[in-house]
This record gives C-alpha cells, sequence and structure tokens, in this order.
C-alpha cells in the first residue's frame, strides 16, 4: 500500500513543487528526481506485486492485478527516460527563444502532473474516478500542446481539448450507464463504480444497458487511444507540442485510454452473450489501421508521420484484444509494450534530429549518419523497430496477431497485411534519405540524451528474443483476465 | 398520480430542456453565460426537490456543489474573462436559426426514443426525465457543431455536462461523491485552463473566432 502512495505522491509531490520554482535552471534535474524517484517507487511496487500477488487496498479504491502492475512500471520507466531526453531538448528550446522561464516553469510542473493522472487512471478502481483521471490527463496536456503558441499550436490544443472533451464526456455517460446498470445489483453505496465488485457480478448486469454503455464508453475512451475516425486531434497535437510531449502522449496517454476500454470490455463480455464488443473493437481497430496505413505516404512532417504510426499500432493492439483469446490478448499486452518503448525511442531521435536540422519536415531532413551516427542510427533502428523486422519484440507481437487472425478471423489477414505493408513502405522511404544522403545538420549546443534511446530498443530487443518469466505470467493471467 | 415532487422535477426537466433551446438560438455572448447560470439554477433545483422527495440525503450536498459551481463560480470566471478580454460586443451571426431548431426538435425525438429502454428498467421516480437529459446533451452538441466562436463553443461544452449531471440524477440518484467532486475539479480546472488559453488566442490572432484555427489539415499539400 505504501508503495502506490509513493508511486502516485511523488509526481504529484513534483508537479506541485515544480509549479513554484520550475523556472530555475535546476527545474530540469528535479523533474529527472521526481520521475526517477516514480519509477523506483514503481519497481518496489512491482516487486511486491511479484511476491504477494494482487492487491486491493484503502478501502478498494485501488487495485493492482497482472493486467495494471506492468503498464504503470512502463509508465514510471517512460515517464522517467522521457525526463533524461527533456533536459537538454527543452535546454536547446529555451536557448533558441523558443520558450521562456515561465512556460517552462508551465512545462516542468505539467509534465509531471500529467504522469500523475496516468498513473491515477491505471491504480485506481473506481470507473469514475477513472473517468476523471482521463480527463485531467487531456487538461494538463492542452496548454502543453500550445507551448510554443504559434497559431499551428493553439489550433492544435483547441482541437484536442474540443474533440477530446467532447469525446470524454461521451464516456461519462456510458460510466453513468454502467452505474445505473450496477446499482441495483450492489445498491447505491459507493460500491457500484468499483471494478473489482462489477467484476464480480457482471454476469448479472443488465445486457441492453451494458451494450449501450459500452458504445458510449469505445467512442469516448477511443477518441482518446485516436481511433479511426476520432483520430483527427492525435496528429496535431504530436507535431505542434513540444517532442517529449509527443513522446509521452504516445508512448504513455494512448495506452492508458486503451487500458480503459478494454477493463470496460471485460465487464460488457462478462454481461452479453454475444461477441458484441470483440466485434466493435475488431471494426474500429481495423479501420484505423487501414486509414493511418493510407494516410501515411502523404505526410511531409516527420513528427505527423510518427502520429499516423501510433494510430496504426493503436488498431492493430485494439483489433487483437476484440479477437480475444489467450494468443491474441497475449500479443495485445506485449504489442502495448513494445510500442510505447519504440515509438518514445523514435520521439526522442525524432527530436534532436530536428533541432540539429532547424525543422521537422521531412524533406529538410537529410544525412543523419553522417552528421551524427548516434541520433541516425537511434532513428534508422528504431524505424526498423517500429515496421516489425525481426527480431525486435514488435515483430513477435505482430507474428503472434497475424497468426491468429488466419485461423480466426481469415477475412481480416489480407487488410491486416496490406496495410502494414503499404506502411512500411511509406515509412521506410522517407527515413531512410533522412538516415543517409548528404547531411544537412548543424551541431546542437547541448549533447543529446540518446542513452533513453539505446535502452528503450535494446529493452524491445530483448522483449523479442526472451520476455521475462514474471513478465510472461503476468501477460497470460491479464489475457485470461481480459479474454 | 405521480406525487407532488415528481411533478415539480418534471416542471424543472421541461425549463431545462426549455433553456437548452434558447442557448441554441441565442446569439449575444453575455445572454448566453446568463441561460448557462439559469440552466445551472433549475439543475440544482431539481437535484434539491429528488433529495427531498426521495431522502437521498447525499443528493443535497451535489445540489450545493452545483450551485456554488455552475451558477456563480462558472458564471462569475467567465464573465470577468469576458471583461478582460474585451469581446462583450461579440455578436456571433447563426445561420439558419430556424433549420438549427428543426434539427433540434428531430434530436429531442431521438433522445427519448434512446432512452425509451433504459427508463423501463430504472426504478428512480425521476426515470421519465431520463429521455430530457439526453436531448439536452444532444443539444448542446449541436450548439457545438454550429458555434463558430470559442467562447459559445465552451459554454456548449459546459452545458452538456449539465445534460449528463442531469442524467446522473434522474437515472440513478446521483454518482457516488467522490466521482462527482472529480467531475467538478475537472470541470473548474478545464475552464481555468480554457481561460489561459483564449488569452494566448487572442494574443495570437486578434480575435476568437475559430475561422483562425483551420489551417492544419489531414493530408499535407
Amino acid at each position: 500500500m505504501i508503495e502506490i502512495l509513493a508511486v502516485l505522491g511523488f509526481p504529484l509531490a513534483g508537479g506541485l513543487l515544480l509549479a513554484a520554482v520550475g523556472h530555475r535552471r535546476e527545474a530540469a534535474a528535479a523533474n529527472i528526481a521526481a520521475s526517477l524517484a516514480t519509477f523506483v517507487a514503481s519497481v518496489a511496487l512491482t516487486a511486491r506485486v511479484i511476491v504477494d500477488g494482487p492487491m486491493l487496498v484503502l478501502d478498494r479504491l485501488f487495485f493492482v492485478d497482472p493486467f495494471n502492475v506492468f503498464l504503470v512500471t512502463l509508465t514510471a520507466f517512460v515517464g522517467f527516460t522521457t525526463a533524461l531526453f527533456s533536459r537538454p531538448y527543452m535546454r536547446v528550446e529555451h536557448e533558441r527563444g523558443h520558450v521562456d522561464a515561465v512556460r517552462l516553469r508551465l512545462y516542468h510542473s505539467m509534465y509531471q502532473l500529467f504522469s500523475f493522472t496516468m498513473l491515477l487512471a491505471l491504480l485506481t478502481n473506481n470507473m469514475g474516478i477513472l473517468w476523471v483521471a482521463l480527463e485531467a490527463a487531456t487538461l494538463t496536456t492542452v496548454l502543453l500542446v500550445s507551448l510554443y503558441r504559434t497559431p499551428a499550436s493553439l489550433e492544435a490544443a483547441w482541437k484536442y481539448f474540443i474533440l477530446c472533451g467532447v469525446g470524454i464526456a461521451q464516456a461519462l455517460f456510458g460510466t453513468i450507464l454502467l452505474f445505473f446498470a450496477a446499482e441495483k445489483l450492489l445498491g447505491a453505496a459507493g460500491g457500484a463504480l468499483l471494478w473489482t465488485e462489477l467484476n464480480a457480478v457482471k454476469g448479472q448486469l443488465e445486457p441492453t444497458v451494458l451494450s449501450l454503455a459500452f458504445v458510449f464508453l469505445l467512442v469516448g475512451y477511443g477518441t482518446k487511444v485516436g481511433l479511426a475516425p476520432l483520430h483527427n486531434w492525435l496528429p496535431d497535437a504530436h507535431a505542434e507540442g513540444p517532442t517529449p510531449v509527443s513522446a509521452v502522449l504516445s508512448g504513455l496517454l494512448l495506452n492508458v485510454a486503451l487500458y480503459a476500454v478494454v477493463r470496460c470490455k471485460v465487464l460488457v463480455d462478462g454481461a452479453i452473450p454475444t461477441a458484441f464488443a470483440k466485434n466493435l473493437m475488431m471494426g474500429f481497430g481495423l479501420v484505423s489501421v487501414v486509414v493511418a496505413a493510407f494516410l501515411l505516404s502523404r505526410q511531409k512532417d516527420v513528427k505527423r508521420l510518427f502520429a499516423y504510426s501510433s494510430i496504426e499500432h493503436m488498431g492493430i493492439i485494439t483489433f487483437a484484444f476484440g479477437m480475444g483469446g489467450p494468443i491474441a490478448s497475449f500479443a495485445g499486452l506485449l504489442h502495448m509494450t513494445v510500442h510505447s518503448l519504440t515509438k518514445s525511442a523514435i520521439f526522442f531521435a525524432v527530436g534532436h534530429a530536428a533541432q540539429k536540422s532547424g525543422t521537422q519536415q521531412i524533406d529538410g531532413i537529410r544525412g543523419l549518419i553522417t552528421a551524427s551516427p548516434v541520433v541516425g542510427w537511434g532513428l534508422m533502428i528504431g524505424t526498423l523497430a517500429i515496421l516489425g523486422m525481426p527480431p525486435f519484440g514488435v515483430f513477435a507481437s505482430e507474428f503472434l496477431i497475424l497468426t491468429t487472425a488466419m485461423r480466426e478471423q481469415p477475412w481480416a489477414t489480407p487488410l491486416l497485411l496490406v496495410a502494414l505493408g503499404i506502411a512500411f513502405a511509406s515509412i521506410f522511404s522517407k527515413v531512410q534519405p533522412m538516415a543517409f544522403g548528404e547531411p544537412s545538420a548543424a551541431r546542437l549546443p547541448h549533447r543529446p540524451a540518446m542513452a533513453p534511446v539505446f535502452v528503450h530498443l535494446a529493452i524491445v530487443l530483448m522483449l523479442g528474443l526472451w520476455i521475462p518469466p514474471f513478465l510472461a505470467g503476468w501477460y497470460r493471467q491479464a489475457a485470461r483476465l481480459i479474454g | 398520480m405521480p406525487p407532488f415532487y415528481a411533478q415539480l422535477i418534471n416542471l424543472f426537466a421541461a425549463i431545462l430542456l426549455l433553456l437548452s433551446f434558447a442557448m441554441l438560438s441565442q446569439r449575444r455572448v453575455l445572454s448566453l453565460i446568463d441561460l448557462f447560470a439559469a440552466q445551472g439554477l433549475a439543475l440544482a433545483a431539481s437535484t434539491a426537490v429528488v433529495a427531498w422527495g426521495t431522502g437521498q440525503h447525499h443528493l443535497y450536498w451535489s445540489a450545493g456543489l452545483t450551485f456554488g459551481l455552475k451558477v456563480l463560480l462558472l458564471p462569475w470566471i467567465l464573465y470577468r474573462l469576458i471583461r478582460r478580454l474585451n469581446v462583450n460586443w461579440d455578436v456571433e451571426r447563426l445561420i439558419n436559426v430556424p433549420t438549427t431548431m428543426l434539427i433540434g426538435i428531430v434530436l429531442v425525438v431521438f433522445s427519448f426514443n434512446l432512452a425509451v429502454p433504459i427508463s423501463q428498467l430504472a426504478s428512480t421516480v425521476t426515470r421519465s426525465t431520463l429521455g430530457i437529459a439526453m436531448a439536452c446533451v444532444m443539444l448542446s452538441f449541436l450548439m457545438m457543431i454550429t458555434r463558430r466562436k470559442a467562447i459559445p463553443q465552451v459554454i456548449g461544452f459546459l452545458s452538456m455536462e449539465n445534460g449528463l449531471f442531469f442524467a446522473a440524477t434522474s437515472a440513478t440518484y446521483g454518482m457516488p461523491m467522490v466521482v462527482e467532486l472529480g467531475i467538478a475539479l475537472d470541470v473548474l480546472v478545464g475552464v481555468l485552463i480554457l481561460g489561459v488559453f483564449f488569452f494566448q488566442i487572442r494574443e495570437q490572432f486578434d480575435s476568437l473566432d475559430l475561422k483562425h484555427l483551420e489551417s492544419l489539415r489531414e493530408v499535407e499539400e
């Protein structure tokens, strides 16, 4: 229990502290320290769960099971490495006059509060608090997306706020319907929104209400996952905000929103005898994969390119969970992990590359490997990993998803294969000249923080070859829960 | 014959729906804020009546919360914001009010149909108002779509939250207190952040017209 309080307490305290002193020179270091403390606390929580198993603490308010424990650690870990990356990155932005000290204070404070809201969403047992935390996650990042105050960034932030706000209002209605269905069985005394209680009685929940609730919940949280056709905000928010924010949005927030969808899906599957929720998720997932794949080839901005790639991968994961079964759900969980690590690594490399070249336009970034071998190779290897080249972890999860699809949903396999092929061709043909060719990049005044990139990619490589037994055990248990 | 308080709740629900239509056609931003405050008042009153009629005492708290937040605090913040932003002369040119109204009526019919299966399952005395709650949500949605200026869009967003809150009271006698507090906090923080955001938009574009915010495209030319 103390571990849970620490996991939530460090980012909250860090956010409040940095709101006061975030403009100082040491603020970036304090940001790293708070993120490191959160990560250490999450490791302690992981160790506790390995020893004691799932826990339900503080009057059933917090709940840790195999499904969320690895996401908590992943969130804290990527939060920490992104803070490491953000220090030199934001220093360059500051020295180039893109952000002043006041905005840096806002940035550091909101960064920590954003971590807090995501961890709260993952750890809470209350579906209402889950909603509140996800809405708060939007609110903390709106001002980060508009940090540069350019016309495009203001537009992106406005779109982000309105679309995600309206989307998440649908999810609130879904939550109300869920509460309405559960209240009859569990009473109104607060127990009717607790996920563990709902899960225990899910077989008796009213099917009509639950299916209506799931439509609203999927549309609502799906907007935040970036599922097509609700994905409009995502590329803009990723492209116009500072790169560390793109990395955490893509690597973490999408995962957390998808986590919310899957929690709801477990309840709905238990209540409805038909495969209604599964079909809906498969449909949204496939549409996202296909739409994103076709839009990828038309992108000119490198951050938008990888934002569309995130939509594509979220589509693959949603499809996998929709398909269900022990193997597909296992692969979905693995894909969540490796996508988060790879995509944030790519954004780190892209951030440094864009700073070196002074532009985010793909045409303006050339010859990275000559100009700076670490950034160039980091981007190249990361791209190969995200495109599903063996032996990286993305290959393993995509392979599992595709083979399961061939067996269980054969009609979907050609669509998936074509979309993956198009995505491969579009991304590779755009990134290859960025890495090779005549250099266009200038030197940076600070050494880029490339260690996070290679640490992430090393973990992804490891997960492609060997999954630690406790992690594989959690994936299997969580896959059984997801069904 | 339903009890007196149930009729009172139906009355407030009708007022709520009427106010939603009024907001849909209101052109002046300041009057829009007044309408929003009035909607909050109707909501707080109906919540208090439900609390009194059914003996659900925690609903008094949420009625108080609604009153404080949506009748006093948010309108005050919005008024201040408009004065500071100096846009109180902001009159919107609404296209086709009659068409919007007709679409609104269609939406109300649709919401009532959607609410029927749920209302039949509900055991609350207020179940018949669930359709109205959904209609309010839909109408706010319509308002957000038809408005071209930033502040009316935000008021539409807040009024959608009102509708959702009304749905929660009428279907279930309200969500647990901790969730309601969390939602209220989110709404408040959201409005404050938007306040900051409005200043940024106006600094950049010299107006709060959303036509300036339409340059990002899915596919770049």
